[in-house]
């Protein structure tokens, strides 16, 4: 059989974290009743003109300098023509002939352990469209607008991917530097990161692009995964007996683990673009782009090399902390009031992600302030209380971000360091358990873990587990 | 002489010297509508008992001396693609037949903060595509000086309404030469400012960048006035341009000397009828009798403006009107098998003929293959028009021409060649491409007794130089009345 290589581009939609809509000033929140967040600008009402939100073009401009674009200093607007009752001036208003970022790439790690350089073509902003909701009861599709409006950009790369993982190391990539800027959450599962997939075939060797497909209707990156797997098989089944792949967007059903043709180039709309008549050009003056550009932050790649260098915390420690951005920032929050990374790091990698997987908290959730874990910290290292009281806290300061100095003092949870009463509940235990007593005698070993759990009962966790076991010894 | 015979910033006077109430130049202007819409149809609503309740207030507040505007009380129609917060805005259209806006435009925002009382909604042309006021869904509107003729258009029921004194002053919009050429028709004055400064937010969009909301009125006086008070920079428009200066009254002066005139010599060839080509050149004269130094000049591009404006105009319009589908507001069809055939059924029912032709001729010089031989080239003549024109107004301070090529058609005439009729639109097309602003206001009378309109228009931002021009020139001669005043 013949090899084939797999070639893919990516149409990636990013939902920004702006306050306002892209074109009025109402709450891009999501939820509210149907139609709350609303205006006449964006449900299309006779005579409303549309104003940008400056924010919109500041966070495309720092995507696009984060993703090594050109910035189009004299950007434009376009109309996108269409009929869809979810698009209530049945026009989009998009960037057609002069989007705001051009030119770009960013570097992705391949799996034999080297870098590639996933080109950018384009990044332009948009707006995104209301909701239909479907009756059950009636005939009749509702729309709900309080989307319409929300503003978009539109990552568009090159066909330089060669496989899923490729695909999915690049949005992980993208997903990271937007997610750095503050730009956008970034979710899949939720749609504020929505990707379309762009893949065609040819035989390994070859220059030439195969006929590709656009696959839409990914809400995860295993969905991808297997979609682009699928849609690989698809197409070489298709070349290998001796049939042509169609030009077509096709929908992917997860669950089914299937696409299905939506339409054929021969159906596809000319959207008629034209330059959006009420909208000045955007002109990004040298100034407001060395704002920009002053502001952007820290980035993943940086940060995991400063970890290293800086905190010494091992690479698979800075990996998952860097991973998000909220988590970075705890680190490095935390890190400063104590001046332990090692410890932070271990708290952060075991407890914290232990108690996230547990809630479904993710990252950008947790409401425990650096501080408190700081003192956390302070006082397990100071052995001030027990690593058992010590995670029992944490889930304390978890939860409910209480501050554990004060905790542990109201609850008497201060490990018992006075060696007196210590001894006497020791002699209390050893003079209660004979059995064990003896056992321990005659070179059972297991008996001395017994009699310690003994002792941690009596002392209702308070004791220090080493200094008991010392103890404990000694008397024996 | 009747309460009606008398001008906007007239009535005003009156109105704050207490020799009339708002309530009775309220109830004079519904009663001479009442008297004449059988025989003109200018108006598609009015609006009275809430002008009447709205007419109390303003007195109160004229009389707290809360409201100083020279149009305080004064009583107004509004173009009905201009959206009135509660009150019924079609276009002139079966699509928009009941259509209540949320909001008031901001235009006329600010008339109502001067103390503008509005009483109705005027006709026109459907969605503002047309000359003559045929294409409204609710019948044609007559012109004032003979019935058996139309009023021009779009902005035909404000022209009209202004001649026959339903009303002492409306709100046009001019994409094309909807104000300017009415007025012309209707023997009345009206201005077209620049592109950007009154607000189009409210103003529902026929060509998004040839669209200006401006005056109709008697007179020059009145159209500075109601110009001052409508303008404004509004951040709800990006592209509403901040200006330096709003005081159009103070060019209200009697002083021509020195004035530079153009006249294109592009404008007075085949096509323009001699009686008005006649009073228009007297026109000039009488100005160069007042010291304007007169010079005939060569315009050029004239001829490749009709087709550069229907370009632009039917294209922006094609996308603008996209958003009336039967989905959120207007018209819907009784009956329908699905989404695309309602959106079909809907659309083929609501809009008239004229619309669905641009409709037409505007996706088509879009769609793909052709947006470069049409779109773009006609934005390319466009850009060379405004060219012609910034070199002329290195010379000029005002170019003096016609308004329309003939005087007002009668009934019928025009719609049966659409070509024809968009050829009349040639002397005031050029203004909307390159963005200037222009005046219209009657020069004479035909054989057959219909006015004839002259034409000044200036370079960007200069509406002092046109308003002084045609104040001069309207110092000169008496105002006439239309026989249905």
């Amino acid at each position: 059989m013949k090899q084939y290589e797999t070639v893919i581009g990516l149409e990636v939609h990013v939902e920004l974290a702006t306050k306002t809509k892209i074109f009025c000033s109402c709450p891009t929140e999501f939820g509210g009743a149907p139609n709350s967040h609303t205006c006449p600008v964006c449900t299309g009402m006779p005579g409303s003109l549309p104003v940008l939100n400056k924010k919109v073009v500041e966070y495309a401009v720092a995507v696009g300098l984060a993703t090594n674009c050109h910035i189009t200093r004299n950007c434009k607007f376009d109309r996108k023509n269409y009929f869809y009752p979810d698009n209530p001036q049945n026009y989009q208003i998009s960037q057609l002939y002069y989007p705001i970022c051009r030119d770009g790439g960013i570097g992705i790690s391949t799996e034999d352990g080297g870098t590639k350089t996933i080109r950018i073509h384009e990044i332009h902003m948009e707006e995104d469209a209301g909701k239909l909701v479907h009756d059950e009861w009636g005939e009749n599709s509702l729309i709900d607008f309080n989307r319409s409006g929300v503003p978009l950009i539109e990552i568009v790369s090159e066909p330089d991917m060669r496989s899923a993982d490729e695909v999915i190391a690049y949005l992980d990539k993208l997903r990271l530097i937007i997610q750095y800027l503050g730009a956008s959450d970034c979710k899949l599962q939720e749609g504020s990161m929505r990707a379309d997939v762009n893949l065609s075939v040819r035989e390994a060797g070859t220059e030439e692009f195969g006929t590709r497909t656009e696959m839409k209707n990914l809400n995860s990156f295993k969905a991808i995964t297997r979609a682009v797997e699928a849609e690989r098989e698809r197409q070489i089944d298709i070349i290998e007996s001796g049939g042509k792949v169609v030009q077509e967007t096709r929908r992917w059903d997860d669950n089914k683990e299937y696409s299905y043709a939506m339409r054929s180039k021969e159906d596809a709309q000319d959207y008629r673009y034209f330059p959006e008549p009420d909208l000045a050009p955007v002109v990004i003056s040298d100034e407001w782009l060395a704002k920009i550009k002053a502001a952007q932050p820290e980035f993943r790649d940086e940060k995991l090399k400063r970890y290293k260098e800086e905190y010494k915390i091992p690479e698979y420690d800075a990996q998952i902390i860097t991973e998000d951005k909220h988590l970075a920032d705890i680190f490095e929050e935390t890190t400063a009031i104590c001046n332990n990374p090692k410890k932070v790091s271990n708290w952060l990698m075991v407890e914290t992600m232990r108690l996230m997987k547990e809630s479904g908290i993710e990252p950008g959730g947790l409401k425990f302030s650096p501080e408190n874990l700081a003192k956390l910290i302070d006082l397990a290292e100071t052995r001030k209380i027990n690593s058992q009281t010590a995670k029992e806290v944490f889930e304390k300061v978890f939860y409910d971000n209480i501050d554990p100095v004060k905790y542990v003092k109201e609850n008497g949870l201060e490990t018992v360091s006075d060696n007196g009463a210590l001894r006497e509940t020791i002699k209390k235990v050893i003079e209660a358990n004979p059995q064990p007593v003896e056992d321990y005698h005659n070179g059972k070993k297991k008996a001395l873990g017994f009699l310690t759990g003994q002792i941690m009962k009596e002392m209702k966790g308070k004791a220090d587990p080493a200094m008991a076991n010392e103890i404990l010894k000694e008397l024996l | 002489m009747s309460l009606m015979n008398l001008t906007a910033t007239g009535l005003g006077e009156k109105i704050k010297d207490k020799e009339i109430s708002v309530q009775e130049a309220v109830q004079a202007a519904l009663g001479a509508i009442e008297a004449k819409e059988a025989e003109l149809n200018s108006f598609v609503t009015v609006d009275g008992d809430n002008a009447l309740k709205r007419a109390e207030e303003v007195q109160e507040l004229i009389n707290g001396g809360k409201l100083k505007s020279p149009l305080a009380g004064v009583p107004v129609a509004i173009k009905d693609n201009i959206c009135t917060k509660g009150l019924r805005t079609t276009c002139s259209s079966k699509i928009l037949g009941s259509y209540i806006p949320g909001y008031t435009a901001e235009a006329v925002l600010n008339l109502e903060k001067a103390g503008a009382v509005v009483i109705g909604k005027t006709n026109m042309d459907e969605f503002a595509m047309g000359s003559t006021t045929e294409t409204s869904y609710f019948g044609a509107t007559k012109n004032p000086w003979d019935t058996n003729h139309v009023p021009g258009g779009s902005s035909g029921g404000s022209c009209a309404a202004v001649a026959a004194e339903e009303c002492f002053y409306a709100l046009g919009s001019d994409t094309g030469g909807s104000i300017r050429q009415p007025c012309s028709f209707c023997g009345v004055t009206g201005i077209k400012p620049t592109y950007g400064t009154v607000s189009r937010y409210g103003l529902i969009a026929y060509g998004s960048s040839l669209d200006q909301i401006g005056p109709v009125a008697k007179d020059v006086t009145d159209c500075a006035a109601i110009l001052e008070t409508i303008s404004s920079y509004d951040n709800k428009d990006s592209t509403s341009i901040k200006r330096r200066d709003y005081n159009f009254t103070s060019a209200l002066v009697d002083d021509v000397k020195g004035m530079k005139i153009g006249i294109p010599s592009d404008y007075f060839g085949a096509g323009l009828d001699s009686e008005v080509k006649e009073a228009v050149l007297n026109a000039a004269k009488v100005l160069e009798e007042k010291g304007a130094e007169i010079e005939e000049f060569n315009l050029s591009l004239v001829d490749y403006a009709i087709p550069a404006y229907y370009i632009i105009a039917c294209a922006e319009a094609s996308s603008n009107l996209a958003r009336f589908d039967g989905v959120k507001y207007g018209y819907r069809t009784d009956s329908y098998n699905g989404l695309h055939n309602m959106y079909k059924k809907t659309r083929s029912e609501g809009f008239g003929a004229e619309v669905k032709r641009r409709i037409m001729l505007g996706s088509f010089v879009l769609s793909s293959g052709y947006y470069d031989a049409y779109y773009i080239k006609a934005l390319k003549t466009k850009a060379l028009i405004k060219q012609a024109f910034d070199k002329a107004f290195s010379k000029y301070d005002v170019i003096l021409g016609p308004a329309a090529p003939s005087t007002a058609p009668e009934l019928g005439q025009s719609l049966s060649d659409p070509l024809k009729m968009y050829l009349g639109d040639i002397y005031t097309i050029s203004a909307n491409l390159a963005g200037l602003p222009g005046i219209t206001l009657p020069c004479g009378l035909s054989s057959r007794k219909l006015p004839i309109g002259l034409q000044l228009l200036g370079n960007c931002f200069e509406e002092k130089n046109i308003i002084r021009a045609a104040y001069a020139f309207e110092q000169t001669r008496e105002y006439v009345h239309s026989p249905l005043a």
